[in-house]
């Protein structure tokens, strides 16, 4: 009994048969197992599934936060689905998350590719990539605010000194959406270079000898044998990058706050604004459950098609 | 066997007490009990308008009212007004807002019909302007009491006024006075610009009811605007942006970006409210104020702050009498005139002589000038929205995206959806 319930210290030996005891000690040890998992299930099950869930009744109501809540069945989706700023919300997302994926990827994979080599001062660099990765969305989007001034900022000082055009950046709606774009690229780049770089270690050396052995050049070698290698570290970065991309907030609420004229406005900008600038909170639970359909059917259709291009060492 | 079960189900009966322990302290910013009798009661007060340089202003008063209500102790939450009804929105429906707060006029319809504020039940209503007690009642019942009003003004750099060689503005300027001296001053190369006037919701019903028009129809069902008066406002306002005044790319509409440009003497005209004074106070020129020039009429914009009592705190009593003091005291009344922080609401106007003469600007006549025609901003419950909408399409045609008509006719569709 004692051997049952007291924690294991040493790592797990081979189990011996699972018949008749094994169900019976399982059973024995939930009260240890409810304890351990508490500390991260008691925070999931309250700030994360119970608000989940009610938001499924909310998005059923009509409600300003403040008023008792009137029913509404299903007329919230019904009225998101016609309403034309909706479709604008999703449009602007999917156009973030377009410019935003291949600028953070082939970033972060030129950067793991450069600092996987033998550089003097690599730790350095890689510890200065991933800073932005760590720090608030809000410092790095008023940076970015302050050096894409339209009048005085860094960008476009520099952009005039060259000689080219100077955009309105988050004052133009043609501009405001590739400042946001540009700014998550440079801040997530760390995030993509330290997945791809430990993709790039886990390369087994012999298999890249190999190719050099048989006469492949460096872009062969890339293209033919490191890319594919990679394949697992990319479909991961892409699936992560999408899931926060359809998600992004900060960066738009700190540079343009969706403005101007709506141009920049993002599904949960939009979310935002509905609950507490116009306290309709139903409609803002119905949209986020429209957000979390489209990320949860481009999430399986990943799923699903990475077997086509996905390949284990 | 009974004996293991009982025993290994106690760690996870420990961490549900203490996760349940850890909730019930998740409150703490809760209105606590009322003490015990003899001990004294806390009545929080939320509100916006001592932001930015009145803070202990509005810690003098509270003093005040200390030392004459000595069973009472206010404590005081200030939050910037562009946060201020995000977090009052979101303490009220988590039951965490103050027993008493503040509110502007724009947003009391919205709060009195939902059931939030406690009604009043001892006010003196004769220490009150009446129209200004008036709009903090709903129904024929007193649900907050007023406590500043303000409006605006032009204010006008004299140096600037004086260099250029144009004459100042009088109070019988019109639009046409206004415009006609903002292109003189404005003065590219050295970076000075002639008028600022935001392209908001708030510059524009003031400017329909200066070109003759109505914002909403007389039952509030329609927007009026899309009328002739409606897109001469909306002319008057857009025309400016890039001619005599900065646009939304030059940084317009940024926070602190027009009483910067006016504080570095870049600015010559200037459409703002009553309480920039003290922040103009020690600017190194020459400044003066003037009634707003009208068009077809005068009208100048007036807005009004009140305060109420939460419906769900339990030191109601204690409340009001807070807030009666805010409102009414002469302790009250003699900070705000002697800070010039917006004007108390009390209905005796000797009581504001005072105000005169309490230093820049020199013509502070024309605040209470001013008053002889004002326009109240128009109120419909989904307020929040039908400002952004009607700002949205007027920075749009600011920005040569639409034109003026375009604009007109859109917000005129947006406000009538919202109307519906």
């Amino acid at each position: 009994m004692s051997v049952t319930t007291a924690p294991r210290t040493d790592p797990a030996p081979p189990r011996p048969a699972r018949a008749g005891g094994a169900r019976g000690s399982r059973w024995h040890n939930r009260g240890w197992v409810l304890l351990f998992l508490a500390p991260s299930a008691v925070p999931l099950l309250m700030f994360t599934i119970v608000p989940m869930l009610g938001s499924v009744w909310v998005s059923m109501h009509s409600w300003n936060l403040i008023s008792p809540m009137r029913w509404a069945g299903l007329e919230n989706y019904r009225s998101l689905l016609t309403d034309p700023t909706t479709r604008t919300v999703f449009t602007n997302t999917l156009i973030y998350c377009v410019g935003y994926l291949p600028l953070v990827y082939a970033g972060g994979l030129g950067l793991a590719l450069v600092l996987n080599q033998r550089l003097r001062g690599r730790s350095l660099f890689r510890a200065a990539f991933f800073l932005p990765v760590v720090t608030s969305w809000v410092v790095v989007a008023l940076v970015w605010k302050w050096l894409l001034n339209p009048t005085n900022g860094l960008v476009n000082t520099v952009l005039g000194a060259v000689g080219l055009p100077q955009p309105g950046w988050w004052t133009d709606p043609t501009w405001a959406l590739p400042a946001v774009i540009l700014s998550s690229a440079w801040k997530d780049l760390g995030f993509v270079m330290v997945i791809m770089l430990a993709g790039l270690q886990a390369i087994p050396a012999d298999v890249l000898e190999a190719a050099w052995a048989d006469g492949a050049n460096a872009w062969q070698r890339f293209w033919r044998v490191t890319l594919p290698l990679l394949s697992p570290s990319t479909f991961f970065v892409v699936v992560i990058s999408l899931i926060n991309g359809f998600q992004v907030f900060d960066q738009v609420y700190v540079m343009t706050g969706g403005g101007p004229s709506g141009s920049s406005q993002v599904v949960v900008g939009q979310i935002y604004d509905l609950t507490f600038r116009y306290g309709r909170a139903g409609e803002a639970s119905a949209l986020s459950w429209l957000l979390f359909a489209v990320i949860l059917a481009i999430t399986a259709v990943q799923i699903r098609g990475q077997r086509r291009w996905v390949h284990h060492a | 066997m009974r004996n293991t079960a009982r025993r290994s189900a106690a760690p996870a009966i420990l961490a549900i007490t203490l996760a349940l322990s850890a909730c019930a302290q998740g409150s703490a910013t809760r209105t606590e009990e009322p003490a015990e009798s003899g001990g004294p009661v806390t009545v929080r007060y939320m509100n916006f308008s001592a932001n930015g340089g009145h803070e202990e202003d509005l810690d003098a008063i509270k003093a005040a009212f200390e030392s004459a209500n000595p069973d009472v102790t206010v404590q005081i939450e200030t939050t910037p007004y562009d946060d201020y009804f995000t977090k009052l929105q979101t303490a009220v429906a988590g039951g965490t807002a103050g027993d008493a707060f503040e509110l502007n006029y724009e947003n009391f319809v919205t709060y009195s019909s939902n059931g939030s504020l406690a009604p009043l039940k001892n006010v003196e209503t004769a220490s009150y302007k009446p129209s200004l007690l008036e709009a903090f009642s709903a129904d024929g019942t007193q649900y907050g009491l007023p406590e500043s009003f303000s409006n605006v003004v032009l204010f006008y750099n004299k140096d600037l006024f004086a260099k250029a060689g144009v004459d100042e503005p009088t109070a019988d300027w019109t639009w046409a006075d206004e415009q006609a001296a903002a292109e003189k001053l404005t003065d590219e190369k050295a970076g000075v610009w002639g008028d600022y006037q935001p392209i908001s919701f708030f510059e524009y019903y003031k400017a329909v009811a200066q070109a003759g028009g109505e914002f909403l129809n007389a039952d509030k069902t329609q927007a009026a605007f899309d009328s002739d008066a409606g897109r001469a406002a909306a002319e008057w306002l857009v025309g400016k942006s890039g001619t005599t005044m900065p646009t939304e790319a030059d940084g317009a509409g940024t926070p602190d970006f027009d009483s910067t440009l006016f504080k570095d003497g870049k600015l010559a005209m200037w459409h703002t409210g009553i309480w920039m004074f003290s922040g103009m106070a020690d600017a190194p020129f020459e400044w003066d104020i003037v009634v707003e020039p009208g068009d077809a009429e005068k009208a100048s914009a007036m807005f009004t702050n009140g305060v109420v009592v939460n419906a769900a705190s339990k030191n109601q009593e204690a409340a009001e009498r807070w807030i009666a003091f805010l409102t009414s005291s002469d302790e009250m009344v003699d900070k705000r005139l002697e800070t010039s922080w917006e004007l108390p609401p009390v209905a005796d106007e000797a009581k504001l002589a005072s105000y005169l003469d309490a230093g820049a600007p020199a013509n502070r006549q024309a605040v209470f000038a001013s008053l002889d025609a004002t326009v109240l901003p128009p109120v419909i419950e989904r307020q929040q929205e039908m400002q952004d909408a009607v700002g949205k399409e007027l920075s749009a045609a600011a920005a040569g995206r639409i034109t003026v008509d375009e604009a007109v006719s859109n917000a005129a569709k947006a406000v009538d959806a919202l109307l519906k």
